[in-house]
């Protein structure tokens, strides 16, 4: 019988609507005791002045394993997550193979056992090879343990196609999640559509893109009647559309990344590939429409988009160069810059969207802090201020805009399973 | 002996016209970044060095023991031999490199190809490639100067120079000129070049073309846009006939070449409603009863082949003074 004790924190639990002191008792594994604790004999982790929450729960990452492990791997992936105080991360189909059968799907979990750092939960893809034609085995893949689907790097375009996956996944209470994109619309597009773009003469793609896709899927699973997951949101218009589709009382949720919360379109104007990513960085009116989201709970959660590239590949020309940035390591100070230090929201909103919301859209059995569940617990320190430093990065690329930015706030414990797998000194 | 009162007399053109300034940067990506000044400064030097190229021997020894670099990425017949026209005036070495664009999965990166040929010994870098921006990521890689020859379709600063230049040679003033852009402005590089250059200087630019051919954003812009060309045409001091652009155009932006030239096209009918001294130009390569009608193009209002002639002389001043930085600097 092992048993932690963690004393003092500011302990937040928003599936439990708890925020107060108190002490958590961690016995083999699972959450035993929560309150005011004595105990002699055991480990005892002091988080005075340190907010301990449930484990941060991650749900759009790409671990590029099976295919490009040059650029992540599972276990390099899930322990940049738990050096960011992630303790559940959901991995993203588009690797090579496509995480589209219950082979690859076992293959995922297999490997994220034997790295044995943060937990990770496969996501498979709707239609065979993300290719938007054929269904993908959705039966097979929920046996070995997938936990949603998504083509995620393209939308699927054909509106039959989606609406028989959508009434398909019906059987299996798992959410379809879709990264909106009109291919015909979006074009050759590699920045947002606009004024910066054309001054930097890079096509662009412009919001409709995204827009119309969300709008098209909404009646879809309106008409399927099953909830409806929509991957990193980055428009005015998309938000206006979760907003009107909550108010008609549709399963509809949506997830925001870092990026399209801090950077705008101009950022490209170096040219520097770093702030190429897919859906592309908007404009300001789009990041105040974003935040007023969050704000008002149109926006459930906050998740990464963590998408790790070569260096030699994002050193290319900015139109050759791939879409995406990581950011698993530093993700939570991010969030606090761009939501609590704005007062866009408080604490507790902001452990509620990184932990109960994005478990309860993945149906997973984490993001609590309840009495018998996983001891799952990130401890943070709300007042640590230090720079980000790609070289200390746990992730195998180095592919992030961030580097050398001051941050307020950091994961200093992160325990997965009542161990305790990262800790940060003050 | 010549040869260095010819640099002294070429010099001196510079110095008398602006006194004061004194030009800083090692690189030219694009007039956008330009001041006012800066660009005049090029122009007055481009004057300087036309005479060079009327001379029997039409060579300075400015640029020797340099080595040009001609990088293209896409074709390009008149750019190309013109900077290397230019560079060989200025007795420069020149290597003409021709590339495929990089790619991951095949050939060699713009980065890796960059930095061999600087380990060769160069030192200025002429880029010509279909990425916008790929002269910049150049700037990131390797130490040499680097001119931009046309990058996608952001900038292509030369080329705006030597329409500048042609329009100043036969109006002076550009304050209140109203210069008409006319035909793809949403793929033009020439179109952004010429709209930054002709604003700085003080001109009034109008964009003429179908609303699918105009870029999103523009309404930002200090320009005009204006999709009837009859309208506007009688009002103009310069048209710019732009070249359509068939290899850029991905999907039908316009339903036939016919409604186009109907539309847009600088027909000997359209020029009847135009300024009787108008001046007429194209970038080339001419697509010849498209955007312009032949009569028109080798008409008395044309300049075309001045600009050619003129794109040495600018092409010149631009590796003069981008090396000079270079010797400014060390000199710090």
């Amino acid at each position: 019988m092992s048993e932690l004790l963690i004393k003092n924190g500011r302990v937040i639990d928003p599936a439990n609507k708890m925020d107060m002191i108190a002490d958590i008792l961690v016995r083999d594994g699972k959450i035993a005791e929560l309150g005011r604790i004595n105990k002699n004999g055991c480990e005892v982790i002091n988080a005075e002045n340190r907010l301990v929450t449930p484990g941060l729960v991650d749900m759009h990452v790409h671990l590029r394993e099976p295919g490009e492990e040059e650029e992540e791997t599972i276990a390099s992936g899930s322990t940049a997550a738990v050096a960011g105080g992630f303790t559940s991360i959901a991995c993203m189909p588009n690797t090579n193979p496509t995480i589209d059968n219950e082979a690859t799907v076992d293959y995922v979990y297999r490997q994220a056992s034997n790295a044995g750092k943060a937990n990770v939960f496969a996501v498979g893809a709707i239609t065979k090879g993300r290719a938007g034609k054929e269904l993908a085995e959705m039966g097979q893949m929920v046996r070995g343990g997938a936990v949603a689907f998504t083509d995620d790097g393209s939308g699927v375009q054909n509106p039959a196609v989606m609406l028989r996956a959508l009434q398909y996944v019906r059987m299996f209470d798992k959410v379809l999640m879709q990264h909106c994109q009109d291919n015909a619309l979006a074009g050759s597009g590699c920045m947002n559509s606009g004024y910066q773009a054309t001054i930097l003469g890079l096509p662009g793609m412009p919001a409709l893109a995204e827009e119309l896709m969300l709008y098209r899927d909404i009646q879809l699973a309106k008409k399927a009647s099953v909830p409806y997951h929509a991957q990193h949101i980055s428009t005015q218009g998309s938000a206006d559309l979760i907003r009107q589709a909550r108010k008609q009382g549709l399963k509809v949720t949506a997830e925001v990344t870092p990026h399209h919360l801090l950077f705008t379109d101009e950022a490209c104007i170096s040219y520097d590939p770093n702030y190429k990513m897919n859906p592309p960085l908007r404009t300001q009116e789009d990041i105040i429409a974003l935040q007023a989201a969050v704000a008002d709970g149109t926006i459930d959660c906050l998740a990464s988009d963590h998408a790790p590239h070569l260096r030699s590949e994002k050193e290319l020309e900015f139109l050759q160069a791939p879409f995406g940035i990581i950011s698993l390591d530093c993700a939570l100070g991010l969030y606090v810059k761009a939501l609590i230090e704005t007062d866009i929201i408080d604490w507790p909103r902001l452990i509620e969207m990184m932990t109960c919301n994005p478990a309860r859209i993945l149906r997973i059995n984490k993001g609590t802090l309840s009495i018998g569940c996983d001891a799952d617990i990130t401890i943070i320190d709300p007042d640590h201020h230090w720079q980000v430093d790609i070289d200390q990065f746990k992730s195998r690329s180095r592919n992030c805009p961030y580097h050398g930015w001051e941050l307020s706030a950091r994961p200093v414990c992160t325990i997965v399973g009542g161990r305790i797998l990262h800790r940060q000194s003050s | 002996m010549v040869e260095k009162t010819i640099e002294k007399r070429s010099v001196k053109t510079t110095t008398k016209n602006t006194p004061k300034f004194i030009w800083r940067r090692k690189h030219l990506l694009g007039l956008q970044d330009l001041s006012r000044e800066e660009l005049i400064h090029i122009l007055d030097t481009a004057k300087g060095f036309k005479g060079i190229s009327k001379r029997s021997v039409k060579k300075a020894p400015t640029l020797r023991g340099k080595v040009v670099v001609n990088l293209f990425f896409e074709d390009s017949t008149r750019t190309r031999n013109s900077f290397t026209l230019a560079a060989s005036r200025l007795s420069a070495d020149v290597l003409e490199f021709t590339a495929k664009t990089s790619s991951v999965s095949k050939g060699e990166t713009l980065r890796d190809t960059a930095r061999n040929l600087e380990a060769m010994g160069i030192d200025i870098v002429v880029i010509r490639h279909s990425a916008g921006g790929a002269p910049h990521l150049l700037t990131r890689c390797i130490d040499a100067c680097i001119i931009n020859a046309g990058d996608g379709y952001h900038e292509h600063p030369t080329q705006g120079l030597l329409d500048i230049f042609s329009i100043r040679e036969l109006r002076p003033d550009l304050s209140g000129l109203k210069v008409a852009i006319v035909g793809d402005i949403a793929h033009s590089r020439v179109a952004r070049s010429n709209i930054w250059g002709l604003h700085k200087l003080g001109a009034e630019v109008y964009l003429v073309a179908p609303p699918t051919l105009m870029p999103s954003g523009i309404e930002k812009m200090p320009v005009t846009p204006c999709y009837n060309f009859d309208e506007i045409i009688g009002q103009m001091d310069v048209l710019n006939m732009l070249r359509v652009q068939f290899e850029r155009i991905g999907s039908s932006v316009f339903p036939s070449v016919l409604e186009y030239s109907r539309l847009f096209g600088l027909t000997v009918e359209r020029m009847k409603r135009a300024k009787k001294d108008v001046i007429v130009m194209h970038p080339g390569p001419l697509n010849r009863g498209l955007e312009i009608e032949s009569e028109v193009a080798d008409g008395p209002n044309s300049t075309i082949l001045q600009q050619v002639s003129n794109g040495v002389a600018v092409r010149m001043a631009v590796l003069f003074l981008v090396n000079q930085a270079v010797v400014l600097e060390k000199k710090k």
